[in-house]
């Protein structure tokens, strides 16, 4: 089951790259999504039965355009500091420290993709987790208690995800 | 007419894309220290290169060259963070101090 998910994504991944069907591209593809497939399907998905589940699915499709949409404020906001910071160097608007939160989620994927996230959003990135505790770094460091920093920083994410992949 | 719109609105995200790069590397050269210099190094650069390659697949359409462009952008997606989790992880177990100015450091207490 595992291996055959991989195989077809491998397949899929292929078809869209080279984005041609001939034949023989058609056989190579299949004899590498093969390959590819045995030899790394046990790592790269460890419960295919989620896959299957409708209401996972829905809640990726509204957690892409928040995530999209929490991107593109990141990057308004790094932007601005940056052109502030290029006109008062010696004033920077920065006030960065390294904060630790917790998360609810208990899957590794979902942690993974929930460490992603931060780090690809406003003035945050993950320096480490272990087991529940993340690691931020922000650029801006909103509270330095564990709830309060939790809250600011993940919540908005991890409600969804956590329905995505518990 | 279609296809002149799909040109005009990828070269605006294209050029979109390059301001952000642009102002990814200026942070990469203004900010103090290695993980300040970071942030600005995974998001603006992220999102810029987002934007072209997506300026890419609206000027293409669906053809080799646009779901190529396409495609590039989940791998973005997914990489970069990695690669800035890795290095800011090595540059910290390192030793490397944070800025004078920074206010708290969680990381180094539950490390020692």
């Amino acid at each position: 089951m595992k291996r055959i998910i991989t195989i077809i994504f491998a397949f899929a991944v292929w078809m869209m790259l080279t984005w041609n069907t001939h034949p023989e591209n058609l056989i190579i593809g299949g004899i590498v999504a093969l390959i590819i497939g045995l030899l790394f399907g046990n790592n790269f998905i460890h419960h295919p039965m989620k896959l299957l589940s409708p209401r996972r699915w829905i809640f990726m499709l509204i957690y892409i355009p928040l995530f999209l949409w929490e991107m593109a404020k990141a990057n308004f906001d790094v932007a601005y500091r940056v052109i502030v910071s290029i006109f008062r160097p010696k004033n920077m608007p920065i006030n960065p420290g390294i904060v630790r939160i917790k998360t609810a989620i208990q899957s590794e994927m979902g942690r993974t993709f929930l460490a992603n996230s931060i780090t690809l959003t406003p003035g945050t990135f993950t320096i480490d987790i272990k087991d529940d505790i993340l690691y931020i770094h922000c650029i801006n460091v909103p509270a330095t208690d564990l709830e309060t920093a939790s809250r600011q920083i993940a919540r908005r994410f991890e409600n969804v995800l956590i329905k995505i992949f518990d | 007419m279609n296809g002149n719109w799909n040109e005009l609105i990828g070269t605006g995200f294209i050029i979109m894309g390059v301001a952000f790069d642009l102002l990814g590397c200026l942070g990469l050269i203004r900010f103090p220290d290695v993980y300040n210099r970071l942030q600005a190094g995974t998001k603006c650069v992220t999102f810029g290169t987002c934007g072209i390659l997506f300026g890419v697949f609206l000027m293409r359409g669906f053809d080799g060259l646009g779901i190529k462009a396409l495609l590039g952008i989940p791998f973005v997606l997914l990489t970069s963070p990695v690669g800035a989790h890795a290095l800011a992880r090595g540059a910290h177990l390192f030793g490397v101090k944070l800025w004078e100015k920074s206010t708290v450091d969680h990381y180094q207490e539950d490390r020692s």
